[in-house]
């Protein structure tokens, strides 16, 4: 099959505009503009399913669908801070197909009737930021951004903005924040962007991946989508494969692939062939998956299927565990990533991350008892469930599902 | 009245108005949700996690939008986490529970979390005895910590954000109080966050550090014993202290006070002042003072108190007895007779001005009180009126700001406006120059020094202020006298009040004429009577004159000479000056601090200040020493007790009819609640449980026929080439007698200081920061050259009070 993101990978040069556009490059944008209502352009990616590749899941057209009419204007802000561990899909596809992705924000800008977008990038994405800078001149240069375009009334203009290094900026409403020049910390929600957000306007926030995927949904239907993936979870996913496989790397695959078929057809099995222990299937941010039985591994990977593993697929950044770690090791790595990226803003995520990077700590270096594996699961649910923002309860997952799924390891890292 | 919305909290049925939070609205049915972050007087930001209850609210059919009814009650749904109260709204038929187990495992949670960083180290901690954090833990806290004590982190303890504040980073919770006041409140966002998680600390990012003249508010706040004031940090513990209240006497705006005194060995045993707190008052100063009024209390204690009556005998003054120096005193009045003249400030109480005046009438002497600023006869005739209210301004009303710099003149009038303005009042400044206000203004005028009278004249000639004013349905006018001596200010006063008269602006509820006076109680001398003197050496000179509260030696050496050559000088003050000094007669009064006594502030509220300490040697209140000198010269006046010189005030000044002592007592509720049991919510700040103080009746409410007379147009000093005009404006910190006292504000009160544009400058060849001499009318000083781009290339700024006696604008020289 051939990718429908990941085009770069069969189109030489399609990162240039005259490559892009010979093969349909915005038509998609120019047919929305000139032939289409915003509500209709709206109305076909809300059927098609699409839901946001950001990790929530949300369905895309119905989030734009929210956006506030009755206060102007609006703002459309394209997530491109990739900051999850193990996730380096956006990276790709605004390095090798970086315009379809703008052709897509372009379309969401219309659909929403904003005038101006801007894309904020991690900071480490500098060399991506004047790249996209380039290709949004050329774009200005061939009359598909600027002012009244198509000979419409419509006028559109994006700009980059660079983050400076901060996990939290991902988080839609601290972006917002850093964008507007403040410290990147998370806003109480609600309102939600859609109704209050950048400068206190209604704005849309989206994944990189997910406006990539609009063009084609565009130009072929909400119903060709459809017919990818599952009911649940339509389309295809870009899943960032990492960990202990022999092949790591980006995997453009429909949603609803199985985790054996990634891991083993794609990514060429596990490195020494051992077995696989563990998936942490949304980065650092996952619930430990537990690989007891093999079966598990026939689990699609869409939505619905990996909730019933009591995880998330978040944005599928799938990062493989095999039997010879142990998850003492592991829930202290990503118990000191959260304790070195809780912004701070709210007690129990910042004070927590730091007690549980205390306690973790103290375990991994088996000067702990098990007591102390008790409370260090105790600190993590005191946690649930009372933190700003989501950042907060991530830090938590991989240290409730790690004690609870695989309490024998922790249990041999102490002292008793 | 807004919107009511009934909801239920813990079972019991409230009716708050719409748009409150939870927290809020729990506090006005006396339901107490603990709060870190959230300040009743700030933006919530939902940061701390203390506040968290369960909400449930009421499901309504999606068809009808009706609520869904089971059992005969609306079925309510309950969110799974439990929600922060602050960032809620209340909804009609909401229901909450701030009681649950749910809940109380929540708050214990927060709890143990804050600690687990926490030094506890209460007891060497200034805010142990009032802190929320303690108070809080003690209510809902986990007993013991599971945290291991060696794993704290350590951060630095003593931390100077100027010189006014410290920071303890060890015990700061992170709830962002202080950065909100300072942004939200203040308008002055010096503070900030730095870095983040565990290691995210406060920080100043001014230069000089903390740079807000409303800093100290911060620690009124400040949930913990993180930000602690320089002044009393490790001098007391908060159980120890007496609590007397009290009126801020160093500005016209007449903030609430409390005094916290403490008998103590350092000062062998006497009771003094040991610091000064917000006393709520929400139509005055809501519950926040400024620094100048917080920490420059210390002339009361100071070491030049004066003890004893003292008599000039051999040129050398002498102890002498209260019968022998009050009776030296009359002779020498009543010996010059027409030639008797009292000099009085605004720093005396109603009743101390009004003996005086009542003796300089019954004695035929001139009464003038000690002041530049003229036009209070003015202010007393169409200042507003009673019911005057800056918290209730806003959209309609029309505020004018002319010749003051809000912020140094009046810190906490400056936050009034500044707030009315974000309410939806139009503000309109008038200054030559930029000032901190012009951010706020919907208009800013700029006129030429000398042009004060014609710019407000001109408001109502040009169409947009014209139509702000005009239209308004309320128009207060504040003018100072930035740039203005005695003709001045009169002039521009007189402008004003016709503006407001003739527009049906004058002397109402929330609408009139306020005088930017330099000090607290100048606007009661107007009141009373008293006048100003354009040529004030010339009215000394040769006279039998007697002093009170006043150090004009010090502050003009033309006043000193003049004085050099009085007939008899008698000066009554709290403290020895350089006036008391040349003084043949000598008179101890007790401070504020040590009577009672009642204010009129300029907006002409009168209010009543306590004893707060012990007396000092043998002083006694000003009124009783002008009766007892009075009784030597055959007048009788009350000398015993303030309280019926009030009641004679009373009955004598019209705009003072109908109160009394009692009244000025009275209370109402006040919102937000404050106080003692509720410092976790609104800060240390004192509740007002004696008195909001009345208004002052206006001439047109008591239906007295108001004429305004004509502006005379005041003729401005002409400079030579090479002079400059040197026009006086005011600082909040500057080097008056009181105000040296106060030690710790000598590094903000800094030198003399000349404003010049780069221009001018350059081609004086001076720079900035270079001291220059700068001389007018012989008299001369050194001065710090400050560049200021929003002046005339002609203009020199010379700030009043500090070190260079300017009292109006003049031609001057200044050389390198
Ligand atoms: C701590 C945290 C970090 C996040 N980081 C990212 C990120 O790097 N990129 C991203 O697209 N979304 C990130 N998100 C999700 C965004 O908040 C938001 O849901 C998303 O951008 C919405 O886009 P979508 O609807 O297209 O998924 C993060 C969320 C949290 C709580
Ligand atoms: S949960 Fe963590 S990252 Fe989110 S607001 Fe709270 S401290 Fe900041
Ligand atoms: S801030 Fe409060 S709890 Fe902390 S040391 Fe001071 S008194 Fe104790
Ligand atoms: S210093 Fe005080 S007010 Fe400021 S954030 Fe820390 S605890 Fe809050
Ligand atoms: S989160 Fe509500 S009081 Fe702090």
């Amino acid at each position: 099959m051939s990718h429908i993101l990941l085009r770069h990978r069969e189109i030489p040069d399609i990162n240039q505009l005259s490559v892009y556009k010979k093969n349909g490059g915005f038509a998609a944008f120019k047919n929305a503009v000139m032939k289409m209502k915003p509500n209709e352009v709206t109305d076909v990616v809300k059927n098609s399913g699409l839901r946001g590749r950001g990790g929530a899941g949300f369905p895309t057209g119905m989030k734009w669908s929210f956006i506030d009419n009755k206060n102007w204007p609006h703002y459309i802000v394209a997530n491109a801070d990739e900051s999850e561990p193990g996730t380096f899909k956006d990276r790709e596809i605004m390095e090798g197909n970086p315009l379809q992705f703008l052709e897509g924000l372009a379309i969401g800008c219309y659909a929403v009737g904003a005038q101006v977008a801007y894309i904020y990038l991690r900071g480490e994405f500098w060399e991506l930021g004047a790249s996209l800078d380039a290709k949004i001149a050329e774009m200005e240069e061939a009359g598909l951004l600027g002012d009244k375009l198509f000979g419409t009334d419509y006028s559109l203009r994006i700009y980059t903005h660079l983050g400076a290094g901060a996990y939290i900026c991902g988080e839609e409403t601290a972006l917002l924040e850093s964008l507007e020049g403040k410290r990147g910390q998370p806003r109480v929600r609600p309102p939600f962007p859609p109704a209050v957000g950048l400068y206190g306007k209604p704005t849309i926030i989206n994944n990189v991946e997910t406006f990539t995927n609009v063009p084609m949904i565009m130009a072929n239907g909400a119903e060709w989508h459809k017919s990818i993936g599952t009911t649940d979870s339509p389309g295809v996913k870009i899943f960032s494969l990492s960990g202990r496989v022999r092949k790591p790397g980006n995997y453009e695959l429909p949603l609803g692939t199985t985790f054996r078929e990634l891991i083993y057809t794609h990514g060429g099995g596990v490195q020494d062939s051992r077995k696989v222990k563990a998936i942490m299937p949304a980065g650092a941010s996952s619930s430990l998956i537990l690989v007891d039985d093999d079966k598990i591994l026939d689990t699609p990977m869409d939505y619905a299927s990996v909730r019933t593993l009591k995880a998330d697929l978040g944005s599928a950044s799938i990062i493989v565990v095999d039997d010879t770690v142990s998850m003492d090791w592991l829930v202290n790595k990503t118990v000191h990533f959260f304790k070195h990226e809780s912004c701070g803003k709210c007690t129990p995520c910042r004070e927590g991350t730091y007690w549980m990077s205390r306690i973790s700590e103290r375990i991994h270096d088996g000067a702990a008892t098990r007591a102390d594996v008790d409370l260090l699961l105790n600190v993590a649910k005191q946690m649930q469930g009372k933190c700003l923002c989501a950042l907060g309860e991530f830090s938590t997952m991989a240290v409730v599902s790690g004690i609870e799924r695989f309490r024998k390891d922790f249990d041999n890292a102490v002292k008793a | 009245m807004s919107k009511q919305v009934t909801l239920t909290i813990d079972g019991k049925s409230v009716a708050v108005p719409d748009g409150l939070n939870v927290v809020d609205a729990a506090k006005m049915a006396g339901i107490e949700i603990p709060v870190f972050c959230h300040h009743p007087k700030l933006e919530p930001v939902g940061m701390c996690r203390m506040c968290l209850v369960e909400i449930g609210r009421p499901v309504r059919d999606r068809a009808t939008g009706q609520f869904v009814i089971e059992n005969g009650a609306p079925k309510i749904q309950f969110m799974p986490k439990l929600e922060t109260a602050c960032t809620n709204k209340v909804e009609e038929g909401m229901v909450v529970l701030t009681q649950s187990a749910k809940v109380a495992d929540g708050q214990r949670g927060t709890l143990e979390f804050l600690l687990t960083s926490h030094p506890l180290d209460c007891p060497v901690c200034d805010k142990g005895g009032e802190c929320a954090l303690q108070d809080l833990t003690m209510a809902h806290g986990p007993g013991k910590s599971r945290f291991i004590f060696e794993e704290k982190m350590h951060l630095a303890k003593m931390i100077p954000l100027g010189e006014l504040i410290y920071l303890d980073r060890e015990r700061c919770i992170q709830c962002a109080r202080c950065i909100r006041f300072q942004d939200e409140i203040a308008g002055d966002a010096v503070l900030e966050f730095e870095d983040r998680g565990r290691t995210m600390q406060i920080i100043s990012r001014s230069e000089p550090g903390f740079d807000s003249i409303f800093s100290g508010n911060t620690t009124d706040i400040c949930p913990v014993g993180a930000l602690t004031t320089t002044d009393f940090r490790f001098r007391a513990r908060p159980w120890e202290l007496g609590a007397a209240p009290s009126i801020c006497a160093q500005c016209p705006v007449g903030c609430n006070i409390t005094l916290n005194t403490r008998r103590e060995a350092m000062t062998n045993g006497e009771i003094v002042v040991k610091r000064v707190m917000p006393r709520q008052n929400e139509e005055v100063n809501e519950i926040w003072i400024c620094d100048k009024g917080r920490f420059a209390y210390h002339y009361a204690d100071g070491k030049q108190r004066l003890t004893k009556p003292l008599v000039r005998k051999d040129k050398k003054l002498a102890r002498a007895s209260w019968d022998a120096a009050t009776k030296i005193a009359a002779e020498n009045f009543l010996k010059e007779k027409k030639d008797f003249v009292i000099l009085a400030s605004g720093r005396l109480s109603n009743e101390d001005l009004f003996n005086l005046k009542t003796l300089a009438d019954h004695a035929g002497g001139k009464a003038y009180l000690y002041s530049h600023m003229a036009g209070g006869e003015l202010t007393a005739l169409v200042g507003v009126g009673a019911g005057t209210n800056f918290g209730a301004m806003g959209q309609g009303t029309t505020i004018v700001v002319v010749a003051s710099d809000l912020y140094q003149e009046a810190p906490v009038w400056y936050l009034r406006v500044k707030q009315a303005k974000e309410r939806g009042a139009t503000l309109i400044v008038l200054n030559p120059r930029a000032t901190k206000l012009d951010k706020y203004a919907s208009f800013t005028e700029r006129y030429e020094y000398g042009d004060e009278a014609k710019a407000v004249h001109d408001l109502t000639k040009n169409g947009e202020t014209a139509e702000a004013v005009l239209k308004a349905s309320n128009v207060v006018v504040l003018y100072g006298s930035e740039g203005l001596g005695v003709a001045g200010s009169q002039s521009l006063a007189t402008a004003c009040a016709k503006l407001l008269n003739e527009n049906g602006f004058a002397g109402k509820s929330n609408n009139g004429l306020i005088g930017v006076w330099e000090r607290a109680n100048d606007q009661g001398a107007w009141e009373m009577g008293f006048t100003v003197e354009d040529d004030l050496a010339k009215a000394l000179k040769g006279k039998a004159v007697y002093i009170v509260g006043a150090d004009p030696v010090n502050d003009d050496p033309k006043l000193a000479s003049a004085l050099a050559e009085a007939e008899f000088v008698a000066v009554q003050d709290v403290m020895e000056t350089a006036t008391t000094e040349i003084a043949d007669v000598v008179l101890p009064a007790q401070a504020f601090t040590e009577r009672e006594g009642t204010f009129t502030s300029g907006e002409r509220r009168v209010q009543r200040f306590y004893p707060a300490v012990p007396v000092t040697g043998e002083s006694k209140p000003d009124f009783a020493i002008a009766a007892q000198i009075a009784r030597n010269m055959g007048v009788i006046l009350e000398g015993m007790s303030a309280v019926v010189v009030f009641d004679l005030l009373a009955e004598t000044v019209k705009s003072f009819e109908g109160l009394n002592y009692a009244r000025l007592a009275e209370v109402e509720a006040q919102l937000p609640v404050a106080g003692r049991s509720d410092m976790y919510y609104s800060g240390t700040t004192y509740a007002n449980k004696h008195g909001l103080g009345a208004h002052l009746s206006g001439a047109a409410t008591r239906g007295e026929k108001v004429s305004i007379p004509r502006v005379q147009k005041e003729a401005v000093p002409h400079p030579k080439d090479n002079e400059l005009l040197a026009v006086p404006v005011n600082q909040l910190y500057h080097r008056g007698t009181t105000m040296m006292t106060a030690e710790l504000l000598h590094e903000r009160i800094g030198a003399a200081s000349v404003s010049l544009h780069p221009d001018a400058a350059a081609r004086l060849g001076v720079q900035a920061g270079q001291t220059v001499n700068v001389s007018f009318n012989g008299t001369s000083g050194a001065a710090v050259v400050k560049l200021d781009d929003s002046i005339d290339e002609g203009i020199a700024l010379v700030p009043r009070s500090m070190g260079i006696a300017i009292r109006e604008p003049v031609a001057a020289k200044v050389k390198a």
